[in-house]
């Protein structure tokens, strides 16, 4: 098998693509689908300050490493999430990256900052243990990226991941989540503007990536996912791309190019956000999600909300739409 | 040769020289969802594999948030 590209021996095939790389071909290849969506969504504007959120998994690491190469201001973000053995493995992954390309990281740990970790949230709480993650997750990247300063919150995202979601939440037509899936979240009220730049890229390219940059990643899958939603959605979308390659990107790329402006705004109607009673980040009900979630988990109660916020919400007659819902 | 698997790590021994492609089929592996790796270097499906190679098999799929 040849390189597309320079003819010489290929490493790593794309069938959607139909097309074969060599090692140098394919970081290219990885590094322009990049450059492309950076381009086309207006992700990073000259002189931002990015924060990226690195799990120590493959897409976050290879996502961190092609922006440091295309010569972003780009630190990362690592949040402790307190999965045993699975996350110290995890977090050494991320800092031994950071030391080899000299890059900033910040580093948060939940149980120190918030008083849980996931493993307890999951068993106390009353969402599943992915809810609860994803929240905690979204709640601690924003308010990082605020603290520090940061433009931009860059997360790892693939086309496996978008597909997948795009895919649950067509099955149950959750317009508002629908309408709020796209490659860039514009900031507002509080909230740092997101950008995911892997969209272009499957799985299999940001691991042929990190394998062939040599980023030691967290190969392990995280004990608490097995058989969640999201991974029986990659499974049936895998089946449908074995029998037809492309089939996953002609789905999630053809939504952001015909079908994503049918859903444009449906996620905001009747939406204004203020700050949260409990820790002022930007809400649509008395309290975020993330506080009623850990409040739950810490067997707190949160207690009246401030008495101008309760003004607030009445006069303005806010709708009881949540901006951190999982 | 031997095969090495991942998530949950495990351990296969393959008697005789083959290509990747009948090594992933003989396993019932999808070929699009795991990278095939010798020697740290990605072997495509069309590769050789020794009977004294050792390759690893591992698989690309995530489940959780980024």
């Amino acid at each position: 098998m040849r390189c597309k590209r320079c003819g010489g021996g290929a490493v790593v095939e794309v069938r959607r693509h139909n097309a074969a790389f060599c090692g140098d071909c394919f970081v290219h290849h990885v590094t322009e689908q990049v450059r492309r969506s950076l381009r086309s969504f207006r992700m990073i504007a000259p002189g931002d300050r990015v924060l990226v959120a690195v799990s120590g998994g493959k897409d976050s690491l290879a996502l961190w490493d092609v922006l440091l190469g295309l010569g972003h201001r780009a630190d990362g973000l690592y949040l402790g999430l307190g999965i045993g053995a699975y996350s110290d493995a995890s977090g050494e992954k991320v800092r031994a990256f950071a030391e080899d390309r000299r890059a900033d990281l910040v580093e948060v740990d939940l149980r120190e900052e918030y008083g849980f970790d996931i493993p307890t949230a999951g068993r106390r709480g009353p969402r599943s243990t992915c809810a609860v993650c994803g929240l905690s997750k979204r709640y601690a990247f924003n308010r990082s990226a605020l603290q520090g300063g940061y433009d931009v919150i860059a997360t790892g995202h693939n086309l496996d991941d978008e597909a997948a979601t795009l895919l649950g939440n067509t099955l149950r037509w959750q317009t508002q989540y629908i309408a709020r899936q796209y490659p860039v979240l514009p900031p507002r009220d509080g909230m740092v503007k997101k950008v995911k730049p892997l969209v272009r890229l499957s799985e299999l390219e940001t691991a042929a990536y990190a394998v062939i940059r040599g980023i030691d990643y967290q190969v392990e899958e995280c004990p608490l996912v097995a058989g969640n939603t999201q991974l029986r959605h990659k499974e049936a979308m895998n089946q449908l791309e074995r029998n037809s390659p492309g089939t996953k990107a002609q789905f999630f790329l053809g939504y952001l190019d015909r079908a994503a402006e049918l859903f444009a705004g449906l996620d905001r109607e009747g939406e204004r956000l203020m700050p949260c009673g409990r820790c002022e980040q930007p809400t649509t009900g008395r309290y975020c999600a993330f506080c009623r979630a850990r409040a739950q988990v810490l067997g707190e109660r949160l207690g009246p909300p401030p008495a101008e916020q309760v003004a607030r919400e009445l006069a303005e007659e806010v709708m009881p739409v949540e901006v951190y819902d999982g | 040769m031997r095969v090495r698997l991942r998530n949950p790590d495990r351990q296969v021994e393959l008697s005789g020289a083959r290509n990747v492609r009948d090594v992933l089929s003989e396993l019932s592996i999808d070929p699009d969802t795991v990278l095939v790796i010798r020697d740290r270097t990605l072997l495509t499906r069309e590769e050789r594999v020794a009977p004294e190679d050792e390759i690893e098999i591992r698989p690309v799929i995530s489940g959780g948030g980024r």
